[in-house]
């Protein structure tokens, strides 16, 4: 329980379902801030107050299990070096993998629980080949893409009740249970970074590093403090003075970490037809073959349809349409219609 | 216990004694402020004066040295503030203030507080295996320079593992130099002898809650050639020491429920003896790798207290465990947003991060029963062994 309106609403329906639901707060930074400030962050004792007052109104216990250095090992740390390592993490699917059903559900399980109960917006359904991951209901809030690292085992220690309900309906429940985090404003951005300014979080850990940005030719165009600030595809922020020839805006095409070196060009030299992703996820049988599916390559991104390929280590996915703004370190998750075949990290595109 | 529950939590706090809410019940229903000096607020002055007078004869103190306050942690803070602040201002040297390393947060929050914020020069008294001051420490550390030393605090039982203070040789020792000790006896009045006379501390510290009186109520005992700056200004009601309305009906609860720990103390400290004795063995043989915390010698602990280490068991995991099986205990450690620390009391006895997390505290009181121990015993293997299987979380290098 976060102390947010959809954890507190996912445990009211765990209960009224008629399963013995004890609440838990992750504690996941060792010097939290007191109070929230805007929607950012998510993690301060304000927001433990608000998931223990929401747990006191349902009538089940609640305890703090303070996750701050596996947090700290298995998501921070990874998401600096990612950065660092000149690629575009998401530390959503991260901490999904490594901590809310990995270090969570084992410790869970092995306290005698069956399962990790959360508000994320995805629905689990009994399908032939047994439990299966689906979008959900509400296209708005549907995050299936940050569970797509989900394997079908911690699958099966998984609950999402809010997957088929409307958010607005989630927040107007809240009201009507009589829980004051009701009204309270969703969180954005990413959990650690408590005033939204990434580039400001990775210079601190990472200290500045003066290098080249250079055109698709090699011509030094520009300069930048630090190649990790930039994301694969991204536009604004280049600060390059010179325009390009075509008079075309530039994007950035690639980071190299090794020479610290930014390669900005023009819009086309995005275009990406197939990528290779690593660190394979499986929510269902391991697929064989080709697998006709649509390819979500980021979070608030539309599937689109492609075809992919699993060699028992690398997943190779060629696109039917080039796509643009595919970034190496995001995951690439697969689906057939809503169901959740499977998840990649994307390592490479051409 | 009415709820139905198992509770082996007393050192957080105890059941009500009825007599106790009787008592505040009747004077919450009258009418009077009793620093007002009409017929409605001599009644209230009354009851407190009955009061001051029987938790002084209780405590072995004069009416004059009881100062009632909020509890605990307000007593505290009154007695290493007020001395703190007052010895200094008589000679400016005077910054040193020397705390066991096993206080409770109420003392050792206020200590780094005064070296924070007001030049205090704080020494953390070390403790042997047991948790038990080392004498000859706190002596070379008054000897290296007496007229720099504030204060001493030393608490008279420990709230985590029981253990009893030397308060007597540790006064012997600051009294060749003048200097003035304060003890926490929060846990030890109504459990242990205590007498503020003969022990001639300069200040010591009571809770009502921790004997059956109500939260919110508490004294300061302080000697009456003690010089102490207030910490709260106002109508200066207590020998202008502390200021606020006195609460009639709660000072009244308070002294009931002192008047009944102490006299009842003995017959319930043998029985309370028995009990823990019971659950020590019955959890032994439940867990016979669990270790006993604190001294083995029962006149050098508190008669309802066990505190175990089970090694390889998360104490939170354990706790929740014991909750969900209508058990209320504790892990004896301070919380902040519910995130439990490492208790800096087993730290300070030697033990390491691992058997700091892995305590438990139980603690007995008046309404315990062997029922209850019986509950704890059948629970316990079952629960180590689930809790052991989960192991730690957020343990470095684990």
């Amino acid at each position: 329980m976060s102390g947010g309106v959809d954890s507190a609403v996912a445990a009211a329906r765990c209960v009224d379902a008629g399963h013995d639901v004890t609440g838990v707060h992750l504690a996941l930074s060792s010097n939290p801030q007191s109070f929230r400030s805007g929607a950012r962050g998510c993690c301060t004792l304000e927001d433990s107050r608000d998931a223990r007052r929401a747990a006191d109104v349902l009538g089940i216990p609640f305890y703090v299990w303070d996750l701050a250095e596996r947090f700290r090992a298995e998501v921070v740390d990874d998401f600096v070096s990612e950065y660092a390592a000149g690629r575009t993490p998401n530390p959503c699917l991260r901490c999904n993998e490594k901590i809310k059903f990995a270090a969570v559900l084992d410790r869970a399980r092995a306290l005698g629980f069956d399962a990790v109960c959360t508000g994320h917006y995805a629905r689990i359904v009994d399908g032939p080949g047994g439990r299966e991951l689906h979008r959900a209901v509400d296209p708005a809030k549907d995050q299936s893409y940050v569970l797509g690292v989900l394997t079908a085992e911690q699958l099966a220690g998984a609950m999402f009740p809010l997957g088929g309900s409307l958010k607005s309906d989630v927040r107007a429940e809240a009201a009507e249970r009589g829980l004051a985090v009701a009204a309270k404003p969703d969180s954005h951005d990413i959990c650690f970074i408590a005033d939204g300014d990434s580039g400001g979080f990775l210079r601190d850990r990472l200290g500045a590093a003066a290098g080249e940005i250079v055109d698709e030719h090699g011509a030094v165009v520009g300069a930048h403090d630090g190649a990790y600030a930039y994301t694969v595809g991204q536009r604004r922020g280049l600060r390059i003075g010179r325009p390009a020839a075509d008079g075309k805006p530039r994007y950035v095409l690639d980071i190299s970490p090794v020479d610290n070196r930014v390669t900005v060009g023009p819009a086309e030299a995005l275009d990406v037809d197939e990528l290779v992703g690593t660190h394979a996820r499986w929510c269902g049988p391991v697929p064989d073959g080709l697998i006709e599916c649509e390819a979500q390559y980021r979070a608030h991104g539309e599937a689109v349809p492609a075809a992919a390929r699993f060699d028992g280590e690398a997943l190779t996915v060629g696109f039917a349409d080039s796509q643009r703004g595919v970034a190496p370190g995001q995951s690439i998750v697969l689906y057939d219609g809503t169901r959740v075949i499977g998840s990649a990290t994307i390592d490479r595109t051409s | 216990m009415s709820s139905g529950r198992v509770y082996l939590d007393h050192a957080a706090t105890t059941a009500v004694l009825p007599e106790v809410i009787d008592v505040v019940a009747a004077r919450m229903g009258t009418l009077g402020n009793p620093s007002s000096l009409h017929s409605s607020g001599r009644q209230a002055r009354k009851a407190v004066e009955e009061a001051r007078e029987t938790v002084a004869g209780a405590l072995g103190a004069m009416p004059s040295e009881v100062v009632f306050t909020s509890g605990g942690t307000e007593a505290d803070n009154l007695a290493v503030k007020g001395l703190y602040w007052a010895r200094r201002s008589a000679d400016p040297r005077r910054t040193r203030v020397l705390v066991s390393a096993v206080e409770h947060h109420a003392v050792t929050d206020t200590a780094e507080w005064l070296a924070k914020s007001e030049g205090a020069q704080v020494e953390w008294l070390p403790v042997d295996r047991d948790g038990r001051l080392v004498v000859d420490a706190v002596r070379s550390s008054l000897a290296r320079d007496p007229d720099s030393v504030a204060l001493v605090s030393v608490m008279w039982a420990n709230n985590e593992v029981g253990t009893l203070q030397p308060v007597a040789e540790i006064v012997a020792a600051a009294g060749q130099y003048g200097v003035p000790v304060h003890s926490d006896a929060v846990q030890a009045a109504g459990s242990v002898p205590v007498d503020f006379a003969a022990s001639r501390l300069t200040a010591m510290t009571v809770s009502g809650h921790k004997l059956g009186g109500p939260v919110g109520s508490g004294a300061l005992l302080v000697r009456r050639d003690a010089d102490l700056v207030p910490v709260q200004h106002g109508g200066g009601q207590e020998r202008e020491i502390r200021s606020g309305t006195l609460d009639a009906p709660s000072i009244a609860g308070f002294a009931t429920a002192v008047e009944v720990a102490v006299a009842s103390r003995t017959e319930r400290a043998s029985r309370l003896g028995e009990l823990r004795e019971a659950l020590i063995g019955g959890v032994l043989e439940a867990v016979p790798d669990a270790v006993v915390n604190g001294p083995r010698d029962p006149r050098r602990r508190l008669p309802g207290l066990a505190h175990v280490s089970f090694p390889g068991c998360e104490g939170d995991a354990m706790m929740m465990l014991l909750d969900a099986q209508g058990i209320d205990c504790s892990t004896g450690a301070a919380c902040a947003a519910g995130v439990p620390e490492p208790s800096h009391v087993l730290l300070a006895m030697g033990a390491d991060l691992l058997r700091a997390r892995s305590s438990l505290r139980f603690s007995l009181g008046h309404s315990s029963t062997r029922a209850d121990v019986d509950s704890l015993v059948a629970a316990i293997g079952p629960v180590v062994e689930r809790a052991r299987a989960a192991g730690y979380v957020n343990v470095k290098g684990s």
